[in-house]
């Protein structure tokens, strides 16, 4: 092609494009092979950066999963999420404290957490069918602006509705002695927290995928994803699917909740806020409405959180970097919605492979 | 057509750009016997004198706005809830601990006409935008808690020319907690985390100044963001640079995380935890649990010896009967000064003519800037010409149950410099 005719072929805009992609893997790779050169870090270090943000990204993963099915379903984004995880783990909390004061936590670790996680998820499937039922069914035919816009405002009302109910203070869950410490496999080291965390978000994980590929109404949820009137007509009751879409996603949240509580211990009631919207980020990673895009999404934020600052920005001598991680987070959400706005694994809830 | 809708798109761009104020400043009014160049408040026969609060009543920092705006209501009670036979009316704002909140809340008090000063901050990052506003519109306020030095830097600008403390200013509390940590607890290697904050940024600088003028080594000063709540990640680059201590002069919820997480670490046992006044309330042991045993934290001092018979006898004990416990933060003997400061510059400068009180602004911001020897709760409030009122004495304590219901400070935790003469 004549030189002319490509220069008119790129826009500016492709042009920026570009630059940003090429500084963004220019710092990456500069930064990786500063830090990794300058050998501050151990490899027993490294690794456990690995194993915090596994963990971190568990629980994102779990919340994701929620946003990642009710867009699959209704094509919208569940802004209230944060806040239904947040309501389990703060019920939960005061289910926790008297099991934690008694003495029974210790004595029946297994019965006391299967106690504390049930009421969470029950409180978190509550919290999530009633918002679908109230604020979200009514809206169904509505221009998709306005349900976004009914979600976020959902969101304040539960955080409020919190704050009313339990007080706007900080809480601690009790510390579990049986908890605390780690495990050792010969030379590897885990805290016992998140190997918790990590294998419970991963059971929860395969959990859900087992329903929604192997059950009848797994199938059913499939299929209102993907065409939703059709689905109607096959005789599939749209309204109870989509009430058990969020139920679904509601628990998982509820779960995270818990994880999220045994390991962080705090609660509050604006703590669902910053989860929601990195789990809603870590969603989009993977491909929104693919489930396990969540899960990939949700590890994948996780992990980039917690080596991130120190892989590529220690090594451009930038003093302070765990300031920015959520630069790193954020940025890479950018450059997937610039780049590939489907996502890591692609868009739909429902594609079979062809 | 479409390059005309983007120039005047541009046109509206520059014009926002330079500033062209929406709300035009209170004019030079002259109202009854007063004239003030920036305005009068009127205050009619039998309404009541409007003192505004802006404080963090909420969230995990609610302690320390909850404890302050207590001091200024045992203040209201103290002087008969009257100032020159008009009630005293305080209305309240919560300002989040946050930039967005400061501002917010002052906006909302700027706007209401009838204000006629406000106490507040609770935490620095609130002031930095709100104390402008207020003053824009002619309101001065008095913080009880603000630690940041730049608030009553001489660089800081005409903004701030209605903004004053009875809090420490953090370059004494940096120095304090530097002095003790280097020459008492004899720690050579310090790492600082900060969260951002104008206070913690502030103040953690200010301790590493004095630990490296001491002989000390900083190994690493890190930061993280307020909302964050995995800190293995920091704690374990921290730990490459194998530190003595660590100082993190943040704010509950991050600094009960960090309390917490430190134990997991690898290379960080036995590194001595080191607070500051942000973290100096029960609801930090409830946030950090068992693992805040043993940590120190600078804070003010409130120990009878420091303060007199007035705080221990007279003050904690009006505290305890209205509110049902003992103080959770460290800043209501500092509210109570600012209110009583403002009641007085009041006193000064309101005239009376036919039952309405009239009270000029700048007048009143003068007043306050003037307070000298002002017998406080905290010591003898003194302020200089760029707001910094407060006589500071800045203990260090070091929990000794860290259990939130036995809080107490001085007792448990127990105050471990300076000792001996306050």
């Amino acid at each position: 092609m004549r030189p002319r005719k490509l220069i008119k072929r790129f826009s500016f805009i492709d042009v920026f494009l570009w630059t940003f992609r090429l500084a963004v893997i220019a710092i990456v790779v500069v930064g990786s092979i500063a830090t990794l050169a300058g050998g501050r870090y151990t490899g027993r270090q490294w690794l456990d950066f690995v194993e915090f943000g596994l963990a971190q990204g568990g629980i994102y993963a779990l919340i994701a999963l929620g946003y990642t099915m009710v867009y699959g379903v209704l094509n919208m984004i569940n802004f209230a999420h944060g806040e239904v995880f947040m309501s389990g783990a703060y019920t939960a909390y005061f289910i926790a404290v008297p099991l934690g004061t008694s003495g029974f936590l210790a004595r029946h670790l297994l019965v006391g957490l299967l106690t504390i996680l049930l009421v969470a998820m029950a409180t978190s499937t509550g919290v999530a069918v009633l918002v679908e039922r109230v604020a979200y069914r009514p809206l169904r035919r509505a221009p998709r602006l306005v349900p976004l816009i009914t979600a976020i405002g959902a969101s304040f009302f539960l955080q409020y509705t919190f704050r009313g109910l339990y007080g706007a203070g900080i809480h601690s869950y009790p510390d579990i002695a049986a908890l605390s410490g780690d495990w050792a496999l010969g030379s590897f080291h885990i805290l016992r927290t998140q190997a918790i965390v990590l294998l419970g978000a991963v059971v929860m994980m395969l959990l859900l995928y087992a329903v929604v590929m192997r059950t009848k109404i797994g199938k059913a949820m499939r299929a209102v994803a993907e065409d939703r009137d059709a689905a109607a007509l096959m005789g599939i009751n749209v309204d109870g699917i989509i009430l058990f879409t969020f139920a679904l996603g509601g628990a998982m949240a509820g779960a995270a909740g818990v994880l999220y509580a045994l390991v962080f211990k705090q609660v509050h009631f604006f703590m669902g806020f910053v989860p929601g919207i990195k789990a809603f980020t870590s969603a989009v990673l993977g491909g929104i409405g693919n489930i396990p895009g969540a899960m990939l999404g949700g590890l994948f934020l996780g992990i980039v959180e917690s080596v991130g600052p120190a892989l590529f920005l220690d090594g451009l001598g930038i003093r302070a970097p765990y300031q920015l991680r959520d630069v790193i987070g954020f940025t890479m959400l950018l450059i997937m919605l610039i780049f590939r706005p489907q996502g890591i694994l692609g868009e739909r809830l429902a594609a079979k492979r062809a | 057509m479409r390059h005309r809708s983007v120039l005047i798109a541009l046109a509206l761009c520059v014009l926002l750009a330079t500033g062209v104020p929406f709300a035009a400043p209170a004019p030079a009014a002259t109202m009854g016997p007063v004239s003030d160049p920036i305005g009068v408040v009127k205050i009619d026969a039998g309404a009541p004198i409007v003192i505004a609060s802006w404080l963090v009543t909420s969230g995990p920092n609610g302690a320390l706005g909850t404890d302050s705006q207590r001091g200024i209501e045992i203040a209201i009670d103290d002087v008969g809830g009257k100032v020159l036979g008009h009630a005293i009316k305080l209305i309240s704002e919560d300002s989040g601990c946050n930039a967005e909140g400061g501002q917010t809340a002052a906006t909302k008090i700027a706007a209401n006409a009838d204000v006629v000063a406000a106490i507040g901050s609770s935490c620095s990052s609130e002031a930095v935008p709100g104390a402008p506003i207020l003053w824009k519109a002619g309101i001065v306020t008095v913080s009880p808690s603000n630690t940041a030095p730049k608030l009553t830097d001489p660089m800081r600008g005409p903004d701030y020319d209605g903004y004053l403390r009875t809090a420490h200013n953090d370059k004494i509390q940096g120095a304090v907690a530097a002095t003790f940590a280097r020459n008492v607890l004899r720690k050579s290697r310090a790492a600082t985390i900060h969260d951002g904050s104008p206070y913690a940024q502030g103040l953690a600088n200010a301790f590493a100044e004095n630990f490296q003028k001491m002989g000390g080594t900083i190994t690493s000063q890190e930061a993280i963001s307020v909302g964050d709540t995995d800190m293995h990640p920091v704690l374990t680059r921290i730990a490459t640079g194998k530190p003595d201590m660590i100082f993190y002069p943040i704010f509950v919820a991050e600094g009960g995380f960090i309390t917490r997480q430190a134990k997991d670490v690898s290379g960080l046992a036995g590194v001595t935890l080191f607070g500051a006044d942000g973290l100096f309330t029960p609801d930090f042991l409830k946030a950090a649990g068992d693992s805040a045993q043993g940590m120190y934290w600078s804070s003010p001092d409130l120990t009878p010896e420091a303060l007199g018979p007035r705080y221990a006898q007279d003050f904690l004990v009006k505290y305890k009967k209205k509110y049902g416990e003992t103080p959770t933060a460290a800043f209501h003997p500092h509210a109570y000064d600012a209110a009583m400061i403002v009641f007085a510059a009041i006193r000064k400068v309101a005239r009376a003519q036919g039952g309405a009180l009239y009270i000029g602004r700048k007048a009143l911001r003068d007043a306050l800037f003037a307070t000298r020897n002002f017998k406080g709760l905290t010591g003898t409030i003194t302020c200089n010409q760029y707001g910094d009122c407060a006589d500071p004495h800045i203990a260090v304590y070091q929990s000794v149950s860290a259990d939130p219901a036995k809080w107490n400070p001085g007792v448990d935790p127990k105050k471990v410099y300076p000792m001996g003469k306050p």
